[in-house]
């Protein structure tokens, strides 16, 4: 049996309060459906098709009721794509009404002229568009054909119906880090706010996180580049794992996971973070005894807000700023969860990482991905490759095939 | 201040925690953290003291400890998280 951790005393650091947890969730993030009119490489949710288990609008509508009751001030709603819920504009409104505000990702191609007027309307909703290149050669490869202009389509729309404060939400990767300032110039030019956050390899992502996930030299650029626009750029608290660089970020600096932060997944499922859609990390379901009963009594949850062992980490000079950074991004690059991040700046995960075997990285435990085609597919950012038949394949000095097994 | 009436800022709404309490502006959408819970009973309190001296009295904050809270309350409302009361 394990006790219930104690609570720090009054003074302490807010920190030590959060790593604690909290009645109840600071960030919670609602995916809606799986369902989705895209199909982006880099998924964390490894979206596409709809689970036909989905919440109902019902059980929506009891879920925001039991937020409100717990005083969950807002919810991030993402999916897949919650636009596509024929639902989904219902749901927003009983949030409203229920005094949950609502923030919700779209890649903007229902952002109609006529939506966002009514969007500008509404209090306690907020908009957030998702781009991940600021060119569209740069965008679409990794979202899709025509997925640029749509999101600055509805950027236009959402501006000149005059929406407050709307989010650019980009997902920083190795081919858009020497962008940065041009996402700002779009963002800027839309009256929206940017928001930088970190590419995770959970869902579709860890199929591409080798080939996207920014250099070392690209993290020391988005750290200063960070460092140099302060407030004025949106994270999500994603890059605490920079802070290793020197000064920390604005933001909690700490991982959330289960602590301040979760997931609602569409058909019920809590998860410890958004990034964390595994088993592994399954807390629990709405469907049982509520929301409230899985984010006080989740076994999961009561260990990951006791006290966690920095492991190898604990005997570097940064840990306490950086924490051992994202608990995900270990887990779905093969590494130990006390130890270092993969993206770990001073470069402590590098051997552990190459050591990690093929096929030994977690295997997802859910896809939702398209099984045909899909309108505006992104063309694969590398083409994935056969491995070869036999030494000779890769090299002309290799051993020839074996004239027996070959037609 | 301390002569004046003050209240909670109508758009923000106010969540204990085992710390203190969340605060959090609909409007602005930002989010302040109170970690005494004493100071909670005083931004709760505003509404119904004829001053902000009174809310600290009934909370039974010491003369000693004044200037602390006179501190914080500056800042609350500075973030616009309390306001003046005009009614």
């Amino acid at each position: 049996m394990t006790l219930a951790p104690e609570r720090p005393a009054t003074g302490t650091r807010l920190v030590d309060h959060f790593e604690h947890g909290l009645d109840a969730p600071i960030c919670l993030t609602w995916e809606l459906t799986y369902a989705c009119n895209l199909a982006c490489v880099h998924c964390l949710s490894s979206s596409g098709r709809r689970d036909p288990r989905e919440l109902t609008t019902e059980e929506c509508f009891g879920l925001i009721e039991e937020f409100e009751a717990m005083k969950v001030f807002y919810v991030n709603i993402g999916g897949g794509e919650p636009t596509v819920r024929p639902d989904f504009w219902e749901i927003v409104d009983h949030a409203v009404a229920h005094h949950v505000g609502v923030k919700f990702s779209t890649n903007g191609f229902r952002i109609t002229p006529e939506r966002a007027e009514r969007l500008a309307r509404t209090d306690y909703v907020d908009v957030q568009v998702s781009l991940d290149g600021a060119t569209a050669e740069v965008n679409d490869r990794v979202r899709g054909a025509g997925t640029f202009d749509a999101a600055l389509r509805a950027l236009r729309n959402l501006r000149d119906a005059g929406m407050q404060d709307t989010k650019l939400s980009v997902v920083c990767t190795r081919e858009n880090v020497p962008q940065l300032d041009r996402f700002k110039e779009i963002a800027d030019e839309h009256g929206a706010m940017l928001r930088l956050t970190r590419l995770r390899p959970a869902g579709r992502g860890a199929d591409v996180w080798h080939e996207l996930h920014p250099l070392p030299e690209q993290q020391r650029e988005i750290y200063d580049w960070l460092v140099a626009h302060g407030k004025g750029v949106l994270t999500g608290d994603s890059f605490f794992h920079l802070a290793a660089y020197g000064d920390a970020l604005p933001g909690l600096n700490l991982c959330g996971a289960g602590r301040v932060v979760c997931l609602v997944d569409p058909v019920g499922d809590v998860y410890a973070c958004p990034f964390a859609i595994h088993d592994r990390f399954l807390a629990g379901n709405v469907r049982g005894d509520g929301f409230g009963s899985v984010w006080r009594d989740a076994p999961l949850f009561a260990d990951l807000r006791s006290p966690q062992t920095g492991g190898a980490c604990t005997r570097c000079s940064a840990y306490d700023a950086c924490r051992g950074g994202c608990m995900a991004a270990k887990f779905f690059t093969g590494l130990p969860l006390d130890g270092p991040d993969p993206e770990c700046v001073k470069g402590n995960a590098t051997g552990a990482l190459a050591a990690v075997a093929d096929g030994t990285r977690p295997a997802p435990s859910q896809d939702h991905s398209h099984s045909g085609p899909v309108r505006n597919a992104p063309v694969p950012v590398t083409i994935a490759r056969r491995p070869p038949a036999s030494p000779c394949d890769e090299s002309p000095l290799g051993a020839g095939r074996d004239p027996l097994t070959t037609g | 201040m301390l002569e004046q009436p003050w209240e909670l800022n109508g758009s923000v709404a106010i969540r204990p925690e085992p710390f203190g309490a969340l605060l959090y502006d609909f409007t602005t959408r930002r989010l302040t953290f109170l970690k005494d819970r004493r100071l909670v009973a005083v931004v709760e309190g505003l509404a119904d003291a004829p001053t902000v001296g009174d809310a600290l009295e009934r909370a039974g904050v010491p003369a000693a400890e004044r200037a602390g809270f006179d501190a914080a309350l500056h800042r609350l409302a500075e973030q616009r998280m309390i306001t003046r009361r005009t009614a």
